[in-house]
């Protein structure tokens, strides 16, 4: 079984919001950067404990993205993954990100591709469904939940109040949420391991942007709060009604 | 043409989809073209109606097998009918199914795409589309460059918006390429309302101590018709199920009311709900910083507010 997960850099969700040149990019001043929590807690870990139950497993690591993704990409090593690409391109295009991805898949030989249900910073939810476009595979998006038989993959995906099982034969393209999996925390094996695993870094093929970031801007802040006493519960329904006009 | 994908289940359109009809529409009114729509399957409800929201035409491809959803068939036939109706724009709702479909079709269309959007694009410079980044904390626009365009649009971001029309139904024929799924279950709860659909939603956190302590907040979900969320403490600890979990890491919504009940409004927290119109808190920490992201507080005891509260709506619907 070869497994590929697909593994964005976001800003810690501490980080501070601000922009720079103009707003049109993110302010990466001091930003520390974690892997997506999608990507590591439920893709990541589901490949790990798949490959725990059937050791021949193989847990290949994928991100587009500049020098800075490597600290992360060797944290997903520690997690358990065996070797890593970088694609040595930055871009903000989910279409050429996918791309790319898929032109990786398509000189090797994967049985399942799992991403995150989308990154924390741009929240796009994008890649799978568009690696399962460009590889024309069968998707399934927003699984809390996986089980390979042989060739066949059990999943249950979220519906609008409620659950679906869908049974599909690999290799396939799966979005992953919360369900699937469990944080870890890298044990200090793992993180002497990761140090001597393949990281693998390679130029990009042509792919041009279809979109561009023009311009980014903060919300409004609230212009304050405004206190209702305790006993006061027929004045707080009367200005949900009348003054917010929500009820 | 701006083309509009509905999006359906148990013989209904989904709300989601009566909003990005809306917007479609909007679209097709500054591109000075028309709005359609397409539907893959057969519902109970009158297509015909779908002109009050704005779709002029609903094509339709009506066939059983496609009540049942699978994402590669779907996108590829809404591709295929985009391409041979000649759409410049296609219209998702950003809901469960949308983000499926959109960035497929997408590909299959070679058009650029946002998702999450959440305001009519601006075609002063080009076509940009303003979408919420950051869990909410921050809106980018984009621009994209490509003839076609695909958008997928947040959910309770722009509203129905009622027109005269009725829509003309035309079936639409397209051969259907074979299942990539097999759905084997389908388990629904009965009776709740959906998180990302809800208008109202009653929230908790894990200032109310334990899941025996729900009643109070069910009740006042009850009596405002509401549905229920909750911090990802409260979710992780199986107090309540995953799919109520709210914030950066969970689900991202903008319901017209969001009422915190023992919340303290942690960075993540407030990313998930802070584009929700109205924002309630109840905390008996006046220090909680969910206060300064509020539009109403009560400092107090949620054992005693709550209650209190659930009176007071259910007396103001007696009355009415
Ligand atoms: C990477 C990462 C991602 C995260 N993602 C999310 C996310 O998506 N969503 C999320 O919610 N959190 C998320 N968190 C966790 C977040 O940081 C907070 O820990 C969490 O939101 C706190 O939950 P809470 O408000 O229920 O609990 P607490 O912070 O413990 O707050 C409980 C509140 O209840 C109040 N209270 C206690 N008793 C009463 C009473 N009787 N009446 C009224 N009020 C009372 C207290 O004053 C307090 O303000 C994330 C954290 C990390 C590190």
């Amino acid at each position: 079984m070869n497994i590929l997960v697909c593994i964005s850099k976001t800003p810690d969700t501490t980080a501070k919001i601000a922009f720079t040149e103009g707003n049109t990019k993110f302010d990466e001043n001091g930003v520390q950067w974690i892997i997506n929590p999608y990507d590591e807690w439920y893709s990541l870990v589901r490949a790990i404990e798949i490959k725990e139950k059937d050791p021949s497993t193989q847990i290949h690591l994928i991100t587009v993205g500049g020098v800075e993704v490597e600290p992360i990409l060797r944290k997903a090593l520690a997690l358990g993954g065996d070797e890593a690409i970088r694609v040595h391109l930055n871009s903000n295009d989910s279409n050429e990100i996918a791309e790319q991805i898929a032109f990786i898949v398509k000189q090797g030989s994967y049985d399942l591709i799992l991403t995150g249900k989308e990154t924390i910073d741009y929240n796009s939810s994008c890649i799978g469904s568009m690696l399962s476009a460009l590889l024309d595979l069968p998707f399934v998006s927003l699984a809390n939940h996986l089980e390979l038989n042989g060739n066949t993959a059990t999943l249950i995906r979220e519906i609008e109040g409620g659950e679906e099982t869908n049974e599909v034969q690999l290799p396939m393209v799966v979005s992953c949420q919360k369900g699937m999996a469990e944080q870890r925390i890298p044990n200090m094996r793992g993180i002497m391991a990761a140090r001597t695993k393949p990281l693998k870094i390679v130029e990009p093929t042509p792919t041009t942007p279809l979109t561009q970031i023009k311009e980014f801007n903060l919300p409004p802040t609230k212009t304050g709060v405004k206190l209702i006493a305790p006993d006061q519960m027929d004045e707080l329904v009367r200005l949900l009604k009348e003054e917010a006009k929500v009820i | 043409m701006v083309l509009i994908y509905i999006d359906h289940a148990d013989n209904q359109i989904k709300k989601a989809t009566q909003e990005a009809i809306s917007y479609g529409a909007a679209i097709a009114k500054l591109l000075n073209c028309s709005a359609e729509a397409l539907i893959l399957g057969a519902v109970e409800d009158d297509l015909t109606e779908l002109g009050k929201l704005g779709a002029q035409k609903v094509h339709q491809l009506k066939n059983e097998s496609l009540n049942t959803f699978d994402a590669k068939v779907h996108s590829n036939l809404i591709a295929t009918a985009a391409k041979s109706l000649g759409a410049t724009v296609v219209i998702f709702a950003h809901n469960i199914n949308g983000k499926a479909l959109a960035p497929a079709v997408a590909v299959k269309l070679s058009a650029g795409i946002v998702t999450g959007a959440c305001r009519l694009p601006s075609l002063q410079d080009g076509f940009e589309v303003t979408k919420t980044v950051f869990s909410g904390k921050a809106f980018a626009s984009i621009k994209i460059e490509s003839p076609i365009k695909v958008i997928a649009i947040n959910q309770n971001s722009f509203g129905v918006h009622p027109y005269e029309n009725t829509a003309l139904v035309q079936s639409i024929d397209l051969p259907i390429p074979p299942a990539s799924i097999k759905v084997t279950n389908i388990n629904k709860v009965k009776g709740e309302i959906p998180l990302t659909e809800a208008s109202l939603v009653v929230s908790g956190g894990r200032g109310l101590r334990g899941p025996e302590n729900w009643g109070i907040l069910l009740d006042l979900a009850k009596a405002l018709g509401a549905a229920t969320a909750c911090s990802r403490p409260v979710s992780d600890s199986d107090w309540r199920p995953h799919h109520e979990h709210v914030g950066q890491t969970g689900i991202q919504i903008a319901p017209d009311l969001y009422i915190a009940i023992g919340i303290s409004g942690a960075i993540q927290h407030l990313a998930g709900v802070n584009r929700s119109k109205t924002i309630v808190v109840i905390n008996k920490d006046s220090e909680a910083p969910f206060f300064k992201a509020a539009d109403y507080g009560v400092i107090g005891d949620a054992f005693e507010v709550v209650p209190a509260l659930t009176a007071a709506i259910l007396k103001m619907k007696h009355n009415q």
